[in-house]
């Protein structure tokens, strides 16, 4: 080992802080909680009941897989606007597949991941070798998810396949004390859909895979300093391919979770999905400018935007414009405390940097 | 073998300079598109003079078309530009405050009844006020990105998913619909001019931009802002102010878009108007060859790209594309544009020509 | 290959549009030695490193390694695996990550991450080093020069056989560079290559074995580091002789007339970067210097004048009238001009062509409704690009295609064209190759003898000296001495910085 006697008295190291990742998630959960509690005890009605929010977790399942992709290329510095589009078109061509052509679900399944991949490796490829705007690519692969969507099927219509029917209806059953009693004391038991199982079963890989995996901490790596991390020996370009890929992977799984919960094939599904996947990463504290971010923000950005939606309705604001201004303002809240929370931290670590002055250079000559 | 070599060497570098100016990338784009017409269907350039109901003389035809519903587009470009310069960053947002836009002039135009006969307001109050609500909306972007600094896609995600709520909030969700012929002209025809009137409109929106570019420092200031701040800074600029400005100068141009779109068809439909032209707007700004990242920028070359945009949509219409199913041919397109233009791409085909060019003499040789 | 020489690369070539980086160049490291890579900015230095490190790949030649015959790296992490390590001067690593990640990141085999026995590897191996640091702390949170030693904790860390340092000291303090030097001793005492980029003679001196000087793009030679006097390196390195540099010498030095009322006064100048409050007054025709060490508050002093940086007090008076001066285009107005420390952050506008660059202040000062026709700014640039001797292919060129030096004069000649009455050069010398240096010390002195009032700033007092007929002294963000006349000696400088402490222990 090598070793050197510090040669002066040393200088009291800075208590080690938060960083920026877990600060930005601590917030998103509290006011998620926070939300949570006034729902609970303000506003009652079925708030009170834990299937409410299950039911809110089940409409949202597809919306968390995107969301975790997208907040997987965030961190590495990019950029996924295809997602919405991706899920459109694989609802879509599942759909027509398991109606129109008396499908097997397991092979609709196969198709859904083979779309995403498809789209994963071409977007992946533009981005990361031909060294292509994300925000360009990815545009381009939503317009070309969406026009392929109608092209394979211009009218929305209902899936009713037997397997699939059984499946979308399927529903897991939790303990007991989530459960609930009508007024005359019959005892109905919480459920969820399968999706949210997917979900939360991707949350908890996808969260696994950046703390503790080489290629979890290249993705921030790459998303903190591209070029630094290409110096520190990272293949950059492939970490962005893989990124992306994921990426898109997660959109055909989320995509097949969003086409069991509404069992149809329609044009206009999941439109402005890639854009509550990005808010939902941003109020889970991923930053667009790449290397800060977390799974579990992102979880809980997706359950404070759905959360709000709610909340707005039922306090009596059930106007349908309501609800974009309410996501609006709540995004515009979020990234203007970010905001402020990244300049002032900036500011200390300024501060921090220029405390140690550097001795005599000058002297020395 | 001694001529032909005594010829190529000129002809490289008038391809060097002819591939510097940025503008050759959309003009390239349009040739192709234009020889592509030619090629399956001369007649797509017949220009003809025809009557209208009203007993209007127009021109119509494919051109024609092209260069009518180009020009919100090619509007938008022209602060979609200057926004991608100064900050880097694009303004997804402008589809939705096109809505309300569009929505705050129908309410001035037919104030509290909707389906009122009469204007309530003359047109230009109403244009007016549509440009002071449309350059305050542009300023709450500009505040967002100039002075909390959030990455301009952010900050105007924003309002981009606000827009269409408030433009819905704005008339209680009621489509107003003007009775008055004459707000008609500037989305149609004036009787008595054959050019549609919004070309005629984004020409004058031309001329100006023109004149101000040429009366003012705006195009370096904006530059020198998007390339390096700090310097810009020190040289007595105040980034933060001139990123401000150009939101609210493409508020302006968002308002004379959504005046020429609803003068078109005298209503509005909140969820689907100008629906997705965010994205042209910005293709027609990457197409025009101008760093996405920001920095130098060339206006003229964002309304070329903003032009190439509509000829390729009025092409894919020709050919009997559904207009829904439009988006993924314009999407093969864009990539194949931007996949040629990619840095990278080219080096490599330079690379390659010059392998050929090696190879050749060599296989001459032997 | 030899026998002991751990790495050669031969007849390498690069080059870059319309420029040739690199030609014919050739280079051994031998094992166990410490070998000084020399040559002005845009010598090759960089270029050459970056071929190695595979940043760059080389047009021709060949690069070998011993037991490993020849190799070819294309990316970062063949150099790495190769057994080539590198530290940059800027800092390469990720403030987003814990310095033990920074520290172990694409390093290792398996795909796991433990984060215990990573943080107590980092943190024995910080320790060891003396880098007071926490492991687990983010990178983002720590000084500019800590970040570097953990940069170098990385590099030395890494088994590796070559070990490059392209000027890792400029962000470190003299006790850091000692710890520097003593870790390279003993790393060369193993068997370790180490090829070390920098600026300063004294560093080469104190640790190198064998130096390489390049010129151009085009190796000069090799030398053993006994058989190479300095004086003799510089000229090595310039390719002439140093008599330029003696011309300036002896001269008098301008210093104003002091009965005349100051076209810049000062009074309790204070801004928010902590620095005075101060008094500063300077007369035309004057030169005068701030000086101090790095983080003295030199830089911050000068930033105040210009209202670069908020200020939080002071009254200021140009030409004996009261006037404020909070913002850099206000100081513009009333006639200052700011020649900025950090060239690329602060100074040029990369992408801008040298024509815009230059006409860039004026313009601001003409204001925003009067531009100049592209004619009129073409006849500014060009009248100083002769003026100034500024080597571009035209007015057109990106300015970061420059070199530093000739990016130097454009910022120069964009503040000349202002016509100030009282220019702020702050490190206008820093990094630029020693021709261009005494020109634009040159410069200044005639400028002043024009009437134009100057302050001066650099890092080489010798320069300062040459230069200054007054110099502030700063120590710690406050004004503490002011030389003037025959107080002007290297000796009277050191003292004065190094401050009453060391007198009183002295004594």
């Amino acid at each position: 080992m090598l070793s050197l006697t510090s040669s002066e008295g040393k200088l009291k190291a800075p208590r080690s802080r938060m960083t920026d990742t877990n600060l930005l998630t601590m917030i998103t959960i509290v006011v998620f909680v926070a939300m949570y509690l006034y729902a609970y005890f303000a506003l009652q009605q079925g708030f009170t009941k834990p299937q409410t929010m299950l039911n809110i977790i089940s409409t949202n399942a597809y919306l968390i897989i995107l969301a975790c992709g997208m907040s997987l290329v965030m961190i590495t510095g990019g950029i996924d606007i295809s997602v919405g589009g991706v899920t459109a078109l694989v609802s879509m061509s599942c759909a027509v597949y398991l109606d129109m052509h008396g499908g097997n679900v397991y092979v609709a399944m196969l198709l859904a991941v083979g779309i995403g991949l498809a789209f994963g490796i071409i977007q992946g490829f533009l981005v990361a070798y031909l060294k292509i705007q994300p925000f360009i690519v990815t545009l381009a692969g939503m317009f070309f998810a969406r026009g392929l969507t109608t092209i394979i099927h211009t009218n929305p219509f209902n899936v009713e396949n037997k397997d699939f029917i059984e499946l979308k209806d399927s529903r897991v059953t939790l303990p007991d004390f989530l459960g609930s009693y009508t007024r005359k004391g019959r005892f109905i038991p919480a459920t969820i859909e399968l999706g949210v199982v997917v979900a939360l079963i991707i949350v908890a890989v996808l969260f696994v895979v950046l703390k503790w995996t080489k290629l979890g901490r290249n993705f921030y790596a790459v998303g903190g300093n591209r070029q630094s991390a290409l110096m520190l020996g990272i293949n950059t370009q492939r970490t962005v391919f893989v990124s992306h890929v994921i990426c898109s992977l997660l959109a055909g799984i989320g995509g097949f979770v969003y086409f069991m919960h509404v069992g149809s094939g329609s044009p206009s599904h999941a439109t402005g999905a890639e854009m509550n996947a990005i808010a939902s990463a941003i109020i889970g504290g991923t930053m667009l400018t790449g290397g800060v971010g977390n799974i579990i923000g992102t979880l809980f950005g997706v359950l404070s935007l759905s959360l709000i939606q709610n909340i707005v309705s039922s306090v009596g604001l059930d106007q349908a414009w309501w609800t974009g201004i309410t996501i609006a303002a709540m995004l515009c809240i979020f990234l203007v405390v970010q905001s402020i929370i990244i300049a002032r931290r900036k500011k200390t670590n300024m501060k921090l940097a220029a405390s140690k002055v550097p001795k005599p250079k000058e002297a020395s000559s | 073998m001694p001529n032909n070599s005594k010829v190529q060497p000129p002809k490289a570098p008038l391809w060097a300079r002819l591939t510097k100016h940025q503008i050759i990338i959309p003009i390239a784009a349009l040739l192709a598109l234009a020889l592509f017409n030619l090629i399956a269907d001369p007649s797509f350039f017949k220009i003809t003079l025809n009557e209208t109901s009203n007993g209007n003389k127009v021109l119509s035809g494919n051109i024609i078309s092209i260069i009518d519903s180009g020009s919100e587009l090619a509007i938008l470009a022209l602060g979609m530009t200057l926004v991608t310069a100064a900050s880097g960053g694009q303004d997804i947002s402008v589809g939705a405050a096109i809505a309300i836009s569009g929505s705050v002039m129908l309410r001035v135009l037919c104030g509290s009844d909707s389906h009122s006969a009469t204007l309530q307001a003359p047109i230009i109050v109403a244009l007016l006020i549509a440009c002071l609500v449309s350059m305050a909306f542009g300023a709450f972007n500009g505040a967002l990105v100039a002075f909390f600094k959030i990455q301009p896609m952010v900050a105007t995600l924003i309002l981009f998913t606000a827009g269409r709520s408030i433009a819905a909030w704005i008339n209680n969700n009621e489509l107003p619909i003007v009775n008055d012929e004459s707000f008609g002209y500037f989305g149609n025809y004036i009787p008595g001019i054959p050019i549609p009137t919004p070309f005629l409109i984004a020409i004058v929106c031309f001329i100006v931009t023109w004149l101000f570019m040429k009366f003012t420092s705006i195009s370096l200031y904006v530059q020198s802002v998007g390339v390096n701040e700090k310097t810009s800074r020190l040289n007595g600029l105040n980034p933060e102010f001139i990123k401000l400005m150009t939101y609210v100068l493409l508020g302006l141009c968002v308002a004379i878009a959504a005046f020429i779109k609803v003068s078109r068809i005298s209503t509005i439909n909140y969820s689907v108007i100008a629906k997705d032209i965010e994205m042209d707007a910005i293709l027609a700004v990457a197409l025009g060859g101008n760093a996405l990242s920001g920095g130098k920028f060339s206006m003229s070359s964002s309304v070329l790209g903003a032009y190439v945009i509509q000829f390729l949509t009025t092409t894919l219409y020709k050919f009997e594309v559904k207009a829904t199913a439009l988006p993924a041919y314009k999407a093969v397109v864009v990539i194949l544009l931007v996949v040629l233009s990619a840095p990278t791409v080219r080096e490599k085909l330079a690379r390659l020509g010059k392998k050929l060019k090696k190879s050749k003499p060599a296989g001459q040789a032997a | 290959m030899k026998e002991d020489s751990l790495l050669e690369m031969r007849g390498i070539y690069k080059s870059f549009p319309g420029v040739k980086a690199l030609q014919n160049v050739d280079f051994t490291l031998r094992k166990g030695e410490i070998h000084a890579l020399m040559g002005e900015n845009g010598a090759g230095k960089s270029t050459l490193i970056k071929v190695l490190t595979g940043v760059h790949v080389k047009d021709e030649g060949v690069i070998s390694l011993q037991g490993k015959g020849e190799v070819h790296i294309h990316s970062p992490q063949d150099a790495q695996k190769n057994g080539i390590s590198t530290v940059y001067q800027e800092i390469t690593l990720c403030p987003n990550l814990s310095v033990a990640e920074n520290i172990y990141i694409a390093r290792g085999k398996g795909g796991l991450v433990s984060w215990r026995s990573m943080n107590k590897k980092a943190q024995e191996l910080l320790d060891s080093l003396g880098i007071d640091v926490k492991a687990n702390q983010q990178l983002a949170s720590c000084s500019i020069a800590v970040q570097q030693m953990v940069a170098i904790a990385r590099a030395v860390d890494m088994d590796c056989s070559v070990l490059i340092l392209d000027e890792p000291t400029s962000s470190l303090d003299e006790s850091e560079v000692e710890k520097l030097f003593v870790l390279m001793r003993q790393l060369k005492e193993r068997g370790v290559g180490i090829i070390f980029v920098t600026h300063f003679l004294d560093q080469v001196y104190a640790v190198c074995d064998r130096i390489t000087v390049l010129r151009d793009g085009q190796l000069v030679g090799e030398y053993e580091i006994e058989s190479l006097p300095r004086i003799q390196l510089v000229s090595k390195m310039l390719g002439k002789d140093l008599d330029d540099m003696a011309d300036i010498k002896g001269e008098s030095l301008p210093t104003g007339d002091p009965n005349s009322t100051p076209v810049y006064e000062a009074e309790g100048l204070a801004s928010v970067e902590g620095i005075g409050p101060y008094n500063f007054e300077i007369r035309a025709g004057e030169v005068n210097g701030f000086t101090g060490l790095l983080g003295s508050g030199r830089s911050e002093s000068v930033r105040a004048i210009f209202g670069a940086d908020r200020v939080t007090g002071g009254k200021v008076k140009i030409d004996g009238k009261s006037v404020k001066i909070t913002k850099p285009r206000q100081a513009m107005a009333h006639g200052i001009a700011y020649l900025p420390e950090d060239r690329k952050r602060d100074g040029i506008v990369g992408d801008l062509s040298v024509r815009d660059n230059i006409i860039l202040a004026l313009q601001v000062k003409t204001g925003f409704f009067k531009p100049f026709s592209k004619a009129k700014a073409t006849e500014f640039a060009d009248e100083y690009i002769k003026l100034l001797d500024i080597k571009t292919a035209s007015v057109n060129t990106p300015i970061k295609s420059l070199s530093g030096g000739n990016q130097q004069k454009v910022i120069l000649a964009r503040w000349l064209l202002t016509h100030p009455k009282y220019l702020i050069l702050d490190e206008p010398t820093r990094g630029i190759d020693v021709g261009t240096k005494t020109d634009i010390q040159k410069l200044v002195l005639k400028l002043a003898s024009e009437g134009m009032c100057v302050t001066f700033i650099s890092s080489e007092t010798d320069e300062m000296l040459r230069t200054c007929s007054r110099l502030l002294v700063m120590r710690d963000r406050k004004l503490v001495g002011e030389l003037t006349g025959d107080q002007l000696t290297q000796a009277a400088v050191m003292n004065t910085i190094a401050g009453g402490e060391k007198n009183a222990e002295q004594q």
